[in-house]
């Protein structure tokens, strides 16, 4: 053996394989360790946060004074690790390639971080007086800008939070208009291959939806579509590039007949990543696209949140767009509110959200568009397609690939589950993909395909990142083709096995109650 | 291209795996006449990370900034400091750059910060359970009033004329598409919340009323006989919390019989921000749960038996339900609601406790000292950490003066209530933990030279 004088060896000693671990006392595997909830570990005496002590004042709260709250709390040094501690218990786009299709999770720069958090925009109050937010009323006034330049459209709404936020903007515009001209129409035609968000839009705005099916090639049917136009249509919610990874060849067909029977198209922009800079969806006769600004330019997904989806819209639809929004008068830039829109904005269909829409998301795209500039953005649409059918020509020799003669892909490669060994799903090649890495693609949507596996690499993954997730997949394919039964058990390298979801809905247990006296017995 | 890795090398070799000659064979299904041949003429080229930080430093600097000024503003928004602990935790990349967690195994640092932030929420408003967050507040009001639609089966829903007018707007911008019926009030100058003409008001055909608390004028009122109406008439009460700090001193709606509670979430963790992004609560009764809209976490366990979160009963959502969910809400708040998350662990109950009697404290001796300035009264009898002025004056005028002087004065009726004139001369004014004594007398001695 060898060792310092001291005694401690300094090389490691041949011993036991690393399955014959012995479990530790603490449930932690070194740098993996396991954190009880904030519940459990706090309590109601202790804070993190020093105050000022109040005034001592007579209280005027109505007689309303509150009891116990129960809500624990933590030092900031037990705070601090908690938090550490649980985030390491998360996949991220800054550990690895995160394919998830039709989400576009590309590189989050740090600089539009940086940006956002500037006290000039980060410690604004909404309602603060004009004169005193010029700044920022210009940053919305040059996102606004760049937006409609890049689509090629009349205008744009800037409120919306969120892609579906965003499809309701739309299609409320869309009613708005068709009320206008007393045509009551009734029903929103939704090609299968939609996200849930759009038929879910259509119906809260009162529409009865209505689905298209998709040719074998996995586009719109357009004899389907134009069979089924007609006075009681309102309009038509269109995915494009769609969510087969396919560009629609006859959208501005489609637009046209859609038109010609007195309807409109919503396209939903969720996927404008792939043609940025390369098409402007106002060419192709679009009247309405939201644009997910946490998609295609980059702000951070945060774990589910928050979006911004403004709304890209048509000449015949903008008299409708929703308050409030940022007009330039001379060299000022003026809120548009209910107040001021009586005198020339009186078609408006109202006010979506309180306020005026996602501000700390605005800078950061701002920040991502003029980084890229028009030459970039351009370069960006060109890699995702590129790095898309660059996996789709890599894989479809040993995953089935539906539509894998259709054409190229847009942005995202689409494989089924065909051909897999009896009993072996997308599933457990999305698990085994955690394994090795990676985050798992879109797993069983779009609707269209059986088994769905929805792969969207994005521009800012790098060939080798590409080549290591492809070798990753290849590999994983085979053992599903060759039934390797160790493929139902993954992952088994991950802070967590496979979840039990059918309990979790079964007896549903939304929030920590502190176990009783015969659980804590147990 | 600084966020690009792949070289010309790279694109060379992939498009020759793939097949093509070219990159434009790539986008051989674009019809002929959309497709650009070149980049789009008029925008500006690609900038450097120094060039783009200037730029957007230059407009930042045109902004008189919260922290800049005496700063009184709430109605809906809340200056409260952030510890700074929140915005590091918030942006490891492992929580910043994620998404929601569809993969649980790889997500249970969201998904366990969800369970904790429903926990707290539900606490916090003295409800049963909540969701993992909406966009808003204003959108979690108007999905509030769907909700109730749904249980109740009747579409008249009856809305304070306390409720932020904000919040009104966005409920008759749906209601104008969902057929739902809003009855509201104008707002009137009075010391007393509504709270009896809002019960006169419930009928037979009321799905809910929906009223603020604190609400936008600051008045507090309690809501244990409205909700004891509405039950009596079969209908729901909703309840607004849009500054939740408040509720480290108050009692919650939810003790109060209230049935759905939603709620501003920004006070705690977020920041103003300008108005967003910001973050929506959602809470309810537990029979009600299966008609909640959005995301929720709920606890199970593994295939090796240990503890772990999913996200669950989402048959009552768009992704599994199209057309028959109950919202078509996907994307929510999810880094907002761990920033909350994070901030009210720091507090916890203790020192949102001291929080809350800091703000109100403040509030109180701003509100005396306010009201001694010749021209103005005081209009509430109760307040929390915001209350109304009625100046001798349109506040609206007065806003801007200030304003002019380097003083951010409060939101001025007018600005909210464009068309109730009747209530021009009311100024709501906020007063948190980031007030201080000069701040107030600054205050004080501005609007005596304003309405001398």
């Amino acid at each position: 053996m060898t060792m310092l004088k001291e005694g401690r060896p300094t090389a490691p000693v041949a011993v036991a394989d690393a399955h014959m671990a012995p479990a530790t006392v603490t449930g932690n595997r070194a740098l993996m360790l396991e954190e009880a909830l904030i519940f459990e570990i706090g309590s109601t005496d202790t804070t993190g946060v020093d105050f000022a002590p109040a005034p001592k004042v007579a209280s005027r709260l109505a007689g309303l004074e509150r009891r116990a709250i129960g809500l624990p709390g933590l030092s900031e040094q037990e705070t601090v690790r908690h938090y550490t501690r649980l985030s390491r218990q998360n996949y991220a786009i800054d550990l690895g390639l995160f394919p998830l299709g039709s989400c576009t999770m590309k590189h989050n720069p740090r600089l539009n971080e940086k940006v956002a958090r500037m006290p000039g925009f980060a410690d604004l109050h909404p309602l603060a007086p004009q004169s005193t937010v010029q700044g920022a009323l210009a940053v919305i006034h040059e996102l606004a800008e760049w937006l409609v330049t890049l689509t090629g459209m009349h205008s744009v709404a800037m409120s919306p939070k969120a892609g579906a936020h965003g499809e309701l903007c739309g299609l409320l515009a869309i009613r708005a208009a068709l009320e206008a001209r007393g045509d009551a129409r009734s029903v929103v035609l939704v090609p299968e291959s939609a996200h849930g968000t759009n038929p879910a839009t259509a119906a809260f705005c009162g529409y009865k939806v209505e689905d298209i099916p998709a040719t074998p090639e996995g586009r719109v049917d357009l004899a389907a579509l134009t069979a089924r136009l007609g006075p009681d249509v309102a309009a038509v919610m269109i995915t494009n590039p769609n969510t087969c990874g396919l560009f629609e060849r006859d959208l501005k067909t489609i637009s046209d007949a859609v038109h010609a029977a007195g309807a409109f198209v919503y396209c939903d922009g969720a996927n404008f990543n792939a043609i940025v800079g390369r098409v402007r969806p106002g060419d192709l006769g679009v009247d309405a696209m939201h644009i997910n600004l946490h998609k295609t330019f980059s702000t951070p997904h945060g774990g589910g949140g928050p979006g911004s989806g403004p709304v890209v819209l048509s000449a015949a639809l903008a008299p409708y767009a929703p308050l409030p929004f940022v007009e330039k008068q001379g060299d000022t830039f003026v809120l548009i509110e209910e107040e001021s829109a009586q005198d020339h904005h009186a078609g408006t269909f109202g006010r979506m959200v309180a306020f005026h829409g996602q501000m700390g998301m605005f800078t950061r795209a701002l920040a991502y568009i003029m980084s890229h500039g028009a030459d970039g953005l351009r370069q960006v649409a060109e890699d995702a397609v590129l790095n898309a059918n660059y996996i789709l020509r890599s894989l479809d020799d040993v995953l089935d690939a539906p539509f894998g003669d259709s054409g190229p892909c847009m942005h995202e490669a689409l494989f089924s589950d065909r051909g897999l060994a009896d009993g072996f799903t997308t599933l457990d090649i999305a698990k085994g993909l955690i394994d090795e890495g990676f985050h798992p693609m879109t797993m069983y949507f779009p609707l269209v395909v059986h088994g769905a596996m929805l792969v969207e690499p994005t521009e800012t993954e790098s060939k080798a990142a590409l080549d290591q997730f492809i070798m990753a997949l290849r590999s994983l394919a085979h053992r599903a083709k060759a039934g390797d039964e160790a493929l139902k058990g993954a992952p088994y390298h991950a802070p967590r096995r496979r979840l039990d979801e059918t309990l979790a809905a079964r007896k549903p247990v939304l929030t920590w109650e502190a176990p009783t006296l015969a659980q804590a017995a147990e | 291209m600084r966020y690009l890795p792949l070289t010309d090398t790279d694109r060379q070799q992939m498009l020759s795996v793939i097949g093509a000659a070219s990159i434009d064979d790539l986008f051989v299904d674009v019809p002929a006449e959309a497709r650009l041949s070149a980049k789009i003429a008029g925008l500006p080229d690609h900038a450097s990370e120094l060039a783009v930080e200037r730029h957007m430093s230059k407009l930042a600097r045109q902004n008189l900034s919260a922290g800049e000024a005496p700063f009184f503003l709430g109605a809906g928004a809340y200056k409260h400091h952030v510890p700074a602990s929140v915005d590091h935790l918030i942006q490891r990349g492992e929580f910043l750059t994620a998404y929601t967690p569809y993969q649980p195994e790889i997500a249970q640092g969201t998904l366990q910060v969800l369970f904790e932030f429903q926990t707290q929420v539900a606490r916090l408003l003295g409800c049963d359970v909540a969701n993992a967050s909406m966009y808003d507040g204003s959108t979690a009001c108007w999905e509030a009033i769907g909700m109730a639609r749904r249980i109740t089966k009747r579409s008249k829903a009856i809305l304070s004329s306390g409720l932020h007018p904000h919040y009104v707007s966005v409920a008759n911008t749906m209601a104008k598409f969902t057929g739902d019926q809003l009855v509201h009030d104008a707002p009137t100058l009075s010391a007393d919340a509504d709270i009896e003409a809002l019960i006169a008001g419930i009928d037979k055909d009321t799905s809910c009323v929906v009223v603020q608390y604190p609400d936008i004028l600051g008045r507090i009122a309690d809501l244990t006989p409205l909700a004891e109406a509405a039950h009596a008439a079969g209908a729901l009460l909703v309840a607004v919390v849009t500054e939740p700090v408040a509720l480290g001193a108050l009692i919650p709606p939810g003790e109060m019989g209230a049935d759905i509670v939603v709620g501003e979430g920004q006070s705690i963790g977020v920041g103003l921000q300008f108005g967003g992004p910001y973050l929506g609560l959602f809470a309810c009764k537990q029979k009600y749960v299966r008609q909640m809209p959005g995301r929720l976490c709920g606890e199970t366990v593994d295939a090796a038996g240990k503890r772990g979160f999913v996200l669950t009963l989402s048959t009552r959502e768009q992704h599994i339900r199209r057309e028959k969910a109950t919202s078509n809400i996907c994307t929510n708040s999810g880094l907002c609601a761990l920033a909350f998350s994070i901030h009210m662990t720091l507090l916890g109950e203790k020192g949102l406790r001291e929080l809350a009697a800091l703000n109100h404290g403040l509030a109180v001796q701003a509100a005396d000292r306010l009201a001694r300035v010749p021209g103005v009264t005081l209009l509430n009898d109760s307040f929390f950490n915001e209350f109304t002025l009625v100046l001798t004056k349109d506040a609206r005028e007065v806003v801007r003066s200030l304003a002019d002087k380097g003083v951010l004065a409060g939101v001025s009726l007018g600005r909210l209530f464009p068309q109730h004139t009747s209530v021009g001369n009311g100024l709501v004014v906020a007063v948190t933990e980031t007030v201080t004594a000069e701040d107030i007398e600054t205050l004080a001695q501005a609007l005596e030279e304003e309405l001398a």
